[in-house]
């Protein structure tokens, strides 16, 4: 039975709600009054989650192979035929057409469900904050542009959205652009993915060309059979036995597109925006660089899962990079004392974890790891804005401590939120993340390692702030101790939900060996199939039960270290974090310094740019306009004087010579010219006597003759 | 009413001039006059062109509109106009962009007026009169008549370094097209003459005889072409002129040298060289790999050297440099899709970078000053301003949904099917533009107020509205639904590719069934 049903028809109305919001607030919001601009945003993010969980319940009325959901709304990009590399000519079209499968009706109901928390957070969170309009309007507008990625049914229009939640991201990171660090922030955020975005269309032409397709599927489609997908591509392929011509054409595709989401997902060597983002308001960062847009990369690599299964040289790529991003990542985070920094670099080290999970081919255990990380980062970020807020805007943990009593719901929350990402059993995390564990043991066991120290670090990092934020003396200074309060219950509701989600969000996933059945991987098993079932991505594991829970105790344990190392250093300070730092120094300037990263890539990379653009600046004024123009101006002046010279000095020259000659000559000649008739008349006898003189003997000989 | 319909192309083509006429009779004491007069021919300039839309059909590859009479017949030029899809949407271009170029003087020119409103009239009749005729004489004619004009308009109502700007304008684009002019004239007398021994001017006449030229002639003869349009383009290294034309220029001279003015050389390449392109196919790639280079370059130059300038229209002016590369780098793939996006970032180009000029013109206008030190924090009085400049930004830098995005995508995704590097190298064009616009953005936008000058600055008042609503509408028109843009172009490139490059085509023919036959591998609409 195929899907049906209203709201799967309606499909469309999920990204627009929010687009039709934020188009009225960005153009008429500044005439709308708080109470509306609160009531038509966060509602329409409400009526997205209410259309969202509807067409995801009727798309579950479908038994599970038929579990595909796929709307054409219209054909958007056109441009004629396009030359695939055999030669082969196909039309190209990018339709503009959505997707529902169980993999997007995750994301879909994380990005709506969670989105909508964090919405209603903001109406307490920015009620003192100007631009209230513009801040909901660029945060819908983030909605329509990730619902459209996660929704997008080929991979033109997944880059839509994937732009749009970039620049999403740069308006809020620099919402508050009064301040140069902020617009800085968001500037550098966009610039960064940018590169990234090269990576990505240049693997989604790779794609075009070599698949001759870019839509993802062509399931669901009317025309199934004739409209094609990646997928179905690459089954004709394997099955008509070309496969092994394209593979290393896929393992390019498959890393051009990891490049795409190393930008969004800040994995190394592009993470170095995501700590500058915190620049922007928390719910920001709560909901765009936490539980949503900072997924993207992960969303992106699972839904071209066809593709990465058939490039396992990328997948290890994926894998290496995920892990040492993680432990990477997670010891920065260890020296922070700035609240919202340290989630930060724990945000880059949980994706680290995500991709560990992508590269080891546990696309299920990513996206389910990608959905608890969701819950307890949105709610860490949450409260740590409710701290921040009950704070006076206070972000140094140094300058606080002891809140526990005083804001007890953010408190208990956060407590909850922090046993979640540090994996304690039967928090969301734990599931989420031993399940990747457990996946990369059976890969690489150096993978393990990482990922297993890095669980320790994490537990260690997330005590350390939880201890000195809630607990010890208080070391706020006066006037902010006075103004201590827990905040409104716009967001505390919120951070109830969240924390609730934090505990049961994990047990969909309840693994085989504590007696579940891990319904989730089960539920996108049909998306996870991939061309060659022996690829086995999806194939649930099944190592011994045994070993199982021995590594899950394994990594409690290690999880339970890091706890007891951050109580001894940060409540009971049996050890000084000072005396440690001082024991290593260089380590722990290296660490505070974030490994000199950002000043490298400055050093080497846009100090160089920039350097190149005023080199070519100067180049272009001096030697293409210099030499070059008016080379050729001077040129045509110089050989302008020459022939001014010649014409003055030759050719002039010569005539005014022959003149000059005329002129000598005639001198004695004009000597006769005197004008008194006497002496013409004197002339003329001179002359006749001459000529008589002269001609006599002729005229005897003439007169002779005659006679 | 039938009169008009035959002779729409005329009509299109000197409407501006009555309008230039009628101002001749204005006294020049009339001051509102002038203005009043060129506003009402720059909106008619754009109505009567509307025709040609609504009449177009999506079938049609060859010429159509045409008008053909005698013209000088003892040369045998005649006053021949013809039109296909892509001549179609720079005549719309030109039009629209007129009208609102001519609009945005209402305020910013008090000198000389009627001066001003008779030239900026005149070269709209020689830009449009470049792309509609389809004969080499009166093509050439109309190339040079849009010079002098621009040359005044640049001369005169220009600010400080204006006559040297002028001057290099006019120098730089003459000595392209002397040698246009040499091309021309060998096309001229080297195309067999007809049987009664007389020659011919006519486009599709001349360009069909190059079929049976020898290499070596086509070589010459490309060359002799490159050189005019990739100075008009410009295209590295030939582009020095455009920085200090476009600063030096007035509002509304720039934003018709780079939306439309700018487009008469990549028009230029597309309708004349690429016929000439030699059959041989060494030669003919080395001629393509020189001109792709230079487009690379171009791409990555002018981003770079944007990032260096202090002054917002000079760095605009760079930045077409670096989109300009985006269209000859889709023309010389010679592929539909490259040359479809080619033809879309013509007029993505003219849309975004006029309003870019728009905007620094509004600024400018209230502060007399381009350089972007001057500014800095105007987000804070002017908050519409910055919505309007933010969407027109992205729109250059190709942002999805906004026009750009379809072209440069569209161009890489032709390059690349003929070199995977082309697009490499061209992508890192898209990483840099958003460096050079967004930094622009943020040091004049964003951050407090930090000259007390700006800090009253008054936001858009309604004819800038007027002037820059129109461009957004189309910049989010084409981002959102380009394929009624495609539509118009599809056919006339089908038969250009299948001119200059048949193995395009052929390759197909020879391995596969029809394009509708095809196997389940491929997609179909």
């Amino acid at each position: 039975m195929t899907p049906t049903g209203t709201f799967l028809s309606f499909l469309w109305l999920i990204p627009l709600f929010p687009l039709a919001t934020a188009a009225l607030m960005l153009f008429v919001g500044k005439r709308v009054p708080k109470a509306g601009v609160s009531l038509l945003c966060v509602g329409s993010v409400g009526l997205s989650f209410v259309c969202a969980a509807g067409a995801v319940s009727e798309l579950l009325a479908a038994d599970s192979e038929h579990r595909v959901f796929q709307q054409v709304l219209f054909e958007w990009l056109t441009p004629g035929p396009m030359q695939m590399t055999g030669g082969h000519l196909v039309p190209f079209v990018a339709d503009w057409g959505f997707l529902l499968d169980p993999l997007s009706c995750v994301m879909v109901l994380v990005v709506t469900g969670v989105g909508f928390l964090i919405h209603v957070y903001s109406v307490g969170y920015m009620a003192h904050e100007g631009g209230y309009y513009r801040f909901f309007g660029y945060m819908n507008l983030f909605m329509f542009a990730m619902l459209t990625l996660v929704l997008a049914n080929n991979m033109l229009l997944m880059f839509v959205g994937w732009e749009g939640v970039g620049l999403c991201s740069y308006l809020l990171i620099g919402f508050y652009f009064l301040k140069k660090s902020a617009s800085d922030a968001g500037k550098k955020a966009f610039i960064v993915n940018r590169i990234g975005d090269a990576g990505f269309i240049l693997g989604i032409l790779l794609t075009a060309v070599t698949l001759g397709t870019i839509r993802f599927m062509s399931n669901g489609l009317p025309e199934s059979e004739s409209a094609s997908g990646i997928f179905q591509v690459l089954k004709a392929a394997k099955d008509s036995g070309t496969l092994g011509v394209i593979t290393p054409t896929l393992t390019v595709i498959a890393l051009l597109l990891f490049i795409g989401a190393m930008g969004k997902s800040a994995q190394i060597p592009l993470y170095v925006w995501l700590p500058d983002a915190m620049e922007g308001p928390t719910p920001v960062s709560a909901l765009i660089h936490a539980a949503t847009m900072v997924t993207a990369g992960v969303y992106m690599v699972v839904r071209m899962n066809a593709v990465y299964q058939l490039a396992p040289a990328a997948m290890d790529v994926v894998a290496v990079v995920g892990a040492v991003t993680a432990i990477f990542a997670a010891s920065m985070a260890v020296v922070q004392n700035d609240i919202k920094k340290v989630l930060a670099y724990s945000t880059i080290s949980q994706l680290g974890y995500m991709f560990l999970a992508l590269g080891v081919g546990a696309f299920a255990a990513g996206i389910f790891h990608l959905m608890t990380h969701a819950f307890f980062k949105a709610l860490l970020f949450l409260g740590a804005g409710s701290v921040i807020h009950s704070m006076s805007g206070e972000q140094d943990i140094r300058k606080m401590g002891g809140l526990w009593g005083k804001i007890p719901r953010t408190a208990v929350t956060f407590l909850i939120a922090t046993l979640a990402i540090a994996g304690i059993f039967p928090f969301a995390g734990f599931f989420s993340k031993d399940e990747i564990l457990g996946r990369a043991f059976d890969r690489f066991f150096l993978l393990w390692i990482v990922g297993f120290f890095t669980a320790g670090l994490t537990a260690f990092y997330m005590f350390r702030l939880l201890f000195l934020t809630f607990f010890g003396y208080s070391r706020a200074d006066e006037h902010v101790e006075k103004h201590i309060h827990e905040s409104p219950p716009a967001m505390t509701v919120p951070l109830i939900i969240l924390a609730a989600l934090s505990i049961i969000g994990g047990w969909i996933g309840w693994p085989g060996a504590l007696g579940g059945e891990n319904r989730f991987e089960r539920f996108l098993e049909p998306v996870l199939a991939g061309v060659i079932s022996e690829t086995g991505a999806v194939r649930i594991a099944h190592h011994a039960v045994g070993k199982e829970i021995f590594l899950m105790v394994l990594s409690l344990s290690m999880a339970g270290a890091g706890i007891w190392l951050a109580y001894e250093f940060y409540r009971s300070k049996r050890i000084a974090p000072q005396l440690v730092a001082e024991k290593w120094p260089k380590v722990y300037e290296l660490l505070v310094h974030k490994y000199y990263v950002d000043e490298i890539y400055d050093a080497l990379i846009v100090n160089r740019v920039k350097d190149l653009g005023v080199l070519l600046g100067v180049l272009d004024a001096n030697v293409i306009d210099g030499l070059g123009v008016n080379g050729a101006g001077w040129l045509a002046r110089f050989s302008s004087k020459v022939s001014m010279w010649w014409d003055k000095w030759v050719i002039d020259g010569l005539l005014n010579f022959g003149a000059k000659l005329t002129q000598l000559f005639s001198y004695p000649v004009r000597l006769l010219q005197t004008g008194l008739f006497s002496s013409y008349a004197l002339l003329i006898l001179v002359g006749l006597v001459v000529l008589l003189g002269y001609y006599g003997h002729h005229m005897q000989t003439l007169l002779r003759a005659v006679r | 009413m039938d009169f008009f319909a035959h002779h729409i192309l005329s009509v299109v083509l000197f409407t501006p001039l009555v309008g230039a006429l009628i101002l001749l009779f204005v006294p020049r004491e009339q001051d509102s006059v002038p203005r009043l007069v060129g506003n009402v021919f720059g909106v008619l300039g754009f109505l009567v062109s509307l025709p040609l839309v609504h009449w177009w059909h999506s079938d049609w590859g060859g010429f159509t509109f045409e008008e053909n009479a005698d013209w000088i017949p003892s040369i045998g030029a005649r006053y021949h106009l013809g039109i296909d899809g892509i001549s179609l949407l720079l005549v719309m271009l030109t039009t629209f962009l007129g009208m609102i170029a001519i609009f945005s003087s209402w305020s910013a020119i008090k000198l000389r007026q009627k001066e001003y409103y008779i030239l900026l009239l005149l070269l709209q009749v020689g830009m449009i009169g470049v792309f509609v005729s389809l004969d080499f004489f009166l093509f050439y004619v109309f190339w040079e008549v849009m010079l002098v004009p621009m040359y005044f308009l640049i001369g005169v109502w220009g600010s400080d370094r204006r006559l040297y700007a002028a001057i290099k304008f006019f120098l730089y684009t003459l000595a392209g097209s002397v040698v246009m002019l040499l091309a021309i004239l060998a096309l001229y007398f080297y195309a067999p003459a007809a049987a009664d021994g007389s020659r011919t001017f006519d486009v599709p006449t001349l360009l069909a005889a190059v079929k049976d030229f020898p290499d070596s002639l086509r070589v010459w003869l490309f060359w002799g072409f490159f050189f005019a349009f990739a100075i008009k383009v410009p295209m590295f290294p030939f582009h020095t002129w455009l920085p200090d034309a476009h600063t030096e220029a007035p509002t509304a001279g720039s934003v018709i040298l780079a939306g439309v003015l700018l487009k008469m050389g990549t028009y230029g390449f597309i309708r004349f060289s690429l016929p000439l392109l030699p059959t041989d196919t060494v030669l003919r790639a080395r001629i393509i790999h020189i001109v792709i280079v230079l487009s690379l370059i171009g791409i990555i130059y002018g981003a770079l050297v944007c990032l260096m300038q202090k002054d917002m229209k000079r760095l605009i002016a760079y930045s077409s440099v670096s989109h300009l590369g985006f269209c000859t780098l889709g023309i010389f793939a010679l592929n539909p899709n490259g040359l479809s996006g080619s033809v879309l970032q013509q007029i993505n180009h003219g849309i975004s970078t006029g309003a870019l000029f728009l905007i620094v013109g509004v600024l400018y206008e209230r502060r007399h000053t381009r350089l972007i030190s001057e500014f800095g924090g105007l987000a804070t009085p002017m908050p519409n301003f910055a919505a309007i400049y933010l969407i027109i930004s992205l729109s250059s830098l190709g942002m999805p949904l906004l026009n750009g995005f379809i072209g440069e995508f569209t161009i890489l995704q032709g390059a690349f099917q003929v070199s995977k590097a082309w697009a490499a190298w061209g992508s890192l064009g898209v990483v840099l533009g958003a460096a050079y616009l967004l930094w622009l953005y943020q040091r004049v936008m964003f951050g407090p107020v930090t000259n007390p000058i700006n800090e009253k600055l008054p936001d858009l008042n309604a004819r800038e509205y007027a002037t820059l609503i129109p461009l957004v509408i189309l910049a989010f028109w084409i981002g959102i639904y380009p394929k009624p843009f495609f539509a118009f172009i599809e056919k006339p490139l089908e038969r250009i590719v299948h001119q200059v490059n048949p193995g395009f085509y052929g390759a197909e023919h020879a391995k596969l069934p029809p394009l509708e036959m095809q196997p389940a591998v491929v997609e179909t609409k």
